[in-house]
């Protein structure tokens, strides 16, 4: 055990010390890789905020009934009769318009309003939730609801709300595309400079092979060079997404101040990052175990 | 323990630089392989080393057939030999410490064992005052005598020198002989590739010295 620790550790030094004689160009190689993996993180950061701002509102459709100002009670039972009897419909919930009236005013975002008016102008409504939440069905739900007695207004609510859906799951794709066309170039970024390391050392490498080296005693200094190379990119790459973070969010400050919301982008959670991080270091490795074999295989040849 | 049996070897789109060939080297054994360039002796110690494998006949070293090796059984093989390249082949980016210390890296000899084991080679050779000089700042001299140190270190039961003396004044070349037949002397193999034999040989070392001579590819007496 000993044995295999100092096995491991004796390259690591090696490659360490390599990387502080030529620290200039092992930061450089770190932030290119930084800037590689920060694009995809970033997007990630903005669409996984936007998905939870939309998670907080309910993204199932309803159907909002608004009565009419002047609709008596006996319209008010004969409306919830027919929806409690109704076979599309799951649920349904009554607010009356002074239960609405107290909400709007307790609510940050227009309570400034609610000052300005003199007296209620909110109807009583009834919120439905639909069985079946396909669009279609919904607003046929919606068509035949708009025609019962003392309805003033029936509207499919959420409609926005999957619209920006669709964008947030166009944004989820584009990660995915991005990460892999990135993870491709990360590896290509690695692979490559280990490849001149490689270039480099050949004299090395050839006289180790010639007294008698595995090619797992010549490949372990290029998997830890590859690795630490992989562990310098994901970090760089977290400090650019905070970087961004920070400097997205003294905007966003101002722009959701004048909205009364506390919406700010916040950093990815822990398991993204460690995820992220665990990634950038298995494309590393993964990157140099391909430049090390090609050379390997060549070096043979000769 | 290096038996070579009608063994032949042929580089691609060549002729045959080995043709036939049969001999025997036993354990202590002094070898000189004498022979004009091109005679096929760095091929025949190429072959002797596993570094190459023969394209016909059988190929022994201790009772392992060469041929038959798998490519990932070949490095074990090597270090059992120790060489000297004509050329050196010191790494020119590290000190003469860390070019002694390769071979007991490549064995998994670290720590203090190791560097007990380095600075005996390095002062068998007389360059332990210069452990942390790097090998540029040698003479040619010096350059072959950390040579033979770093192939000593390991201990291997064979020495290989390929030319060692091809590129030094005579003075210098005994020097690097002698220290050759001071390890036969403590039971090593060791087998020597040089143009024609030294002009002046001890005597102790003239009784037990076998010859290879090579010409054109074939062994004559």
């Amino acid at each position: 055990m000993n044995q295999w620790l100092k096995q491991h550790l004796q390259p690591l030094q090696m490659v360490l010390g390599r990387m502080r004689q030529n620290l200039l160009g092992t930061v450089l190689i770190c932030c290119v890789m930084g800037v590689t993996l920060s694009l995809p993180e970033i997007l990630y950061t903005i669409v996984d905020n936007l998905s939870q701002m939309t998670g907080s509102i309910e993204s199932k459709p309803q159907l909002s009934l608004f009565l009419k100002m002047d609709a008596p009670s006996s319209t008010k039972d004969a409306i919830a009769e027919k929806l409690k009897k109704h076979p599309d419909i799951k649920t349904y919930e009554f607010v009356s318009k002074e239960s609405a009236w107290e909400q709007f005013q307790q609510n940050a975002a227009t309570a400034d309003i609610t000052g300005s008016l003199s007296k209620n102008p909110l109807p009583d409504a009834y919120f439905v939730t639909p069985k079946d939440i396909h669009p279609e069905s919904v607003q046929r739900l919606q068509q035949e609801i708009q025609h019962w007695d003392g309805v003033d207004l029936a509207q499919i609510d959420a409609n926005w709300i999957k619209r920006l859906d669709t964008v947030i799951k166009l944004g989820k794709k584009a990660i995915f595309v991005l990460v892999a066309l990135l993870g491709f170039a990360l590896i290509a970024i690695v692979g490559n400079t280990i490849r001149l390391q490689i270039l480099t050392q050949l004299e090395e490498i050839e006289v180790s092979k010639l007294i008698g080296a595995t090619n797992q005693f010549i490949r372990r200094p290029f998997l830890y060079a590859g690795t630490l190379y992989g562990l310098g990119g994901g970090i760089a790459a977290w400090l650019i997404v905070l970087a961004v973070v920070t400097l997205f969010n003294s905007s966003i400050t101002q722009i959701a101040d004048l909205y009364a919301s506390q919406f700010r982008l916040s950093m990815p959670g822990l398991w993204v990052t460690l995820t992220m991080l665990i990634s950038a270091i298995g494309l590393g490795w993964l990157g140099s175990f391909v430049a090390v074999n090609r050379s390997l295989a060549q070096i043979e040849k000769l | 323990m290096i038996k070579f049996d009608q063994v032949s070897k042929r580089y691609p789109g060549s002729y045959e630089t080995i043709k036939s060939i049969s001999f025997e080297i036993n354990q202590g054994d002094l070898v000189f392989v004498t022979g004009a360039s091109g005679a096929g002796k760095s091929t025949l110690l190429k072959m002797i080393a596993g570094l190459e494998r023969p394209t016909a006949g059988t190929v022994l070293i201790g009772n392992q057939n060469v041929s038959q090796l798998k490519s990932s059984a070949i490095p074990y093989l090597r270090r059992k030999f120790g060489l000297i390249f004509q050329d050196h082949k010191l790494l020119y980016d590290r000190n003469c410490y860390e070019n002694v210390a390769l071979p007991l890296y490549i064995n998994g000899v670290l720590g203090e064992e190791a560097a007990k084991r380095i600075r005996a080679a390095l002062d068998k050779v007389g360059l332990l005052n210069k452990e942390r000089s790097m090998p540029i700042t040698l003479s040619g001299g010096e350059q072959q005598r950390l040579a033979i140190a770093r192939a000593v270190v390991s201990r291997p039961a064979i020495l290989i020198a390929d030319e060692p003396t091809g590129n030094l004044d005579e003075n210098y070349a005994a020097d690097i002989l002698g220290f050759l037949y001071a390890f036969q002397q403590v039971g090593v193999t060791v087998i020597i590739a040089s143009h024609e034999l030294p002009h002046s040989i001890p005597d102790n070392v003239k009784n037990i010295l076998k010859q290879l001579h090579l010409q054109d590819g074939e062994l004559s007496a």
